[in-house]
């Protein structure tokens, strides 16, 4: 026999799910942040030291790009797990918010890479060679050719981590990352409490939503491309 | 003083997974102060590698460049990119930053020499002036047409004060109005500030409407090089003549026989002189080709006949034309008979 319990939708539940949101926006956002910070340059460097780059070096290039791969390859439940030893040594415990941040940044920031290295080859390349022709450093051809021009894409790019991050959080939930997954987990899985387990996939949703709405605004508001 | 440009036996070999192109053969050029210089040869001759090697973004295999005696093969980066703001270039796509406006788009060269922003914004208002945009300047490339693009790029090209303005077959993508009016614009910005000028192109046309000097680049190698008029009235080489007769390719019809080509000079054409010949020696002649060229505010005219079969008459003729002050060359059919797609 299934013991089901009775959910009270009191005060107490509203504010545990509002909190739980919040976690879920602030791992995805700090996680995300913190991917692009070595996601970015990672991005630039795929592009600068391909055969057809700026600085073309293949040893560089050869290296990002297996690591990229083999990180991206490693299903992000069991990454989570075999880095929860490196976790403990960088957030202090092995579960929580915080300790979920840790893998996420790990998983997204090759996601990124790749994501950059993508737009930043739609440049189009008369462009950088018109900058070349003036004199540009790689310096000013990196900041305000390369990723000037491919900000919409950029933007874009962006919206879809921003997605895949909340997504892999909510997994997170699995093995106690706190947040939205994790209610969904506990009590929709654990405890068969459905309806909070619907309520919680509905937030999510909502927050995905959201998120396209407004990268997708933020791009189209970039874009000066158009007529 | 140094030449402008010298280009000394510049090579450039592109290596591909199997084979190898010669891209470029040795070619030695020097291009002087103030000039206009067209550099013209067909699709694949070597004319955009060639024009890439004056500022370096593509390095020469063998040789070298000198820009006013300045050697850039011995440079290092931070000097190749202090010489490269001497030397404008624009393109055939016009390569603007569509990111950016037209006044932002203009600013830019000065934002890598670091001019503080008030003042290139000035500069750039100044430039959107003579290039006759400056009700654009908060547009974006996108609301542009062609020509207006160029005239950014152009304008764009000017804001360091260039010494030197390389063109990549800048008006290739534009309509014959506008590219009579970017011409001018480049005739204009070469009077006015005495810039020198490259222009790479496989338009003949081009060349006549503004350049001082030509160098036909053809198969990799400099054919030939002069002043326009001399290269257009007498054309030594085979390259040279198939893109100075821009001839039809029908005229492969007269295969064999023997043709004679006549410049005519502005002085020349008052006398119907093609009726007379014809009176005088009591043949008929055919007309291959004729048409008349502007070379730098000069009438040329010049003509390809078949001449009759009978050598005696032939020969009349040939000295009837010469009698009247006339240039006249022999012509081998097979030279002209390829030369469509150059018009």
């Amino acid at each position: 026999m299934i013991l089901l319990t009775e959910t009270v939708w009191d005060k107490a539940m509203i504010q545990m799910l509002a909190e739980n949101t919040l976690i879920t926006l602030y791992m995805t956002l700090t996680a995300t942040v913190a991917a692009y910070i070595l996601g970015l340059p990672m991005g630039i460097a795929l592009v600068v030291t391909a055969k057809e780059g700026l600085r073309p070096n293949r040893v560089v290039y050869k290296i990002l790009d297996i690591v990229v791969n083999v990180v991206r390859s490693v299903p992000f439940l069991i990454l989570l797990i075999l880095v929860i030893p490196f976790t403990r040594a960088i957030v202090g415990k092995g579960y929580g918010p915080n300790a979920t941040i840790v893998p996420l940044v790990l998983a997204a920031a090759p996601f990124i890479a790749r994501m950059v290295e993508s737009s930043l080859l739609e440049v189009d390349k008369g462009v950088i060679e018109a900058a070349q022709s003036m004199g540009a450093s790689l310096r000013t051809i990196i900041l305000k050719v390369m990723l000037g021009e491919a900000r919409t894409s950029l933007a874009v790019g962006a919206t879809i981590v921003l997605g895949t991050v909340l997504g892999y959080s909510a997994m997170a939930g699995a093995v106690g990352g706190g947040g939205l997954g994790d209610i969904a987990i506990q009590y929709g899985y654990y405890r068969y409490q459905g309806d909070i387990m619907w309520v919680t996939v509905i937030l999510l949703v909502l927050l995905v939503q959201i998120m396209q709405y407004a990268g997708k605004k933020l791009s189209q508001k970039l874009d000066r491309r158009t007529r | 003083m140094n030449p402008m440009i010298q280009i000394q036996n510049v090579t450039k070999t592109f290596k591909g997974k199997e084979n190898q192109v010669e891209a470029l053969k040795g070619v030695t050029l020097e291009i002087e102060r103030g000039d206009i210089c067209g550099i013209i040869g067909m699709s694949g001759a070597g004319k955009s590698t060639l024009v890439r090697c004056l500022n370096f973004l593509e390095r020469p295999t063998a040789g070298t460049v000198l820009i006013e005696g300045r050697d850039l093969s011995g440079m290092s980066e931070k000097e190749l990119r202090q010489v490269r703001t001497e030397i404008a270039m624009i393109f055939q796509h016009f390569n603007l930053l569509m990111q950016r406006s037209v006044l932002d788009n203009v600013c830019f060269p000065m934002e890598i020499v670091g001019v503080k922003k008030a003042a290139a914004r000035k500069r750039a208002r100044e430039l959107l002036e003579i290039v006759g945009l400056a009700e654009k300047a908060k547009s974006y490339p996108a609301q542009l047409s062609g020509g207006q693009k160029q005239r950014v790029a152009i304008a764009r090209a000017l804001a360091n004060n260039p010494k030197i303005l390389l063109c990549d077959e800048a008006t290739s993508a534009l309509d014959p109005t506008t590219t009579k009016s970017i011409l001018q614009l480049l005739q204009q910005i070469n009077r006015d500030y005495g810039i020198t000028i490259v222009i790479i192109t496989h338009e003949m046309s081009v060349v006549q409407e503004i350049c001082s000097h030509v160098a036909i680049i053809d198969n990799g190698e400099l054919a030939e090089h002069g002043t326009v008029e001399e290269v257009f009235t007498s054309p030594r080489t085979p390259a040279a003549k198939k893109l100075v007769f821009m001839v039809d390719p029908k005229v492969g019809e007269m295969r064999g026989r023997r043709c004679v080509r006549i410049v005519f000079t502005e002085n020349s054409s008052f006398e119907p002189v093609i009726a007379n010949m014809v009176l005088e020696c009591r043949a008929p002649v055919n007309i291959l080709l004729a048409d008349t060229k502007d070379i730098g505010g000069i009438a040329h005219g010049q003509m390809v006949l078949q001449l009759p079969e009978d050598e005696t008459v032939a020969a009349g003729m040939i000295h009837y034309l010469q009698e009247r002050k006339l240039k006249v060359e022999e012509v081998n059919p097979d030279d002209i008979v390829d030369g469509n797609g150059m018009g």
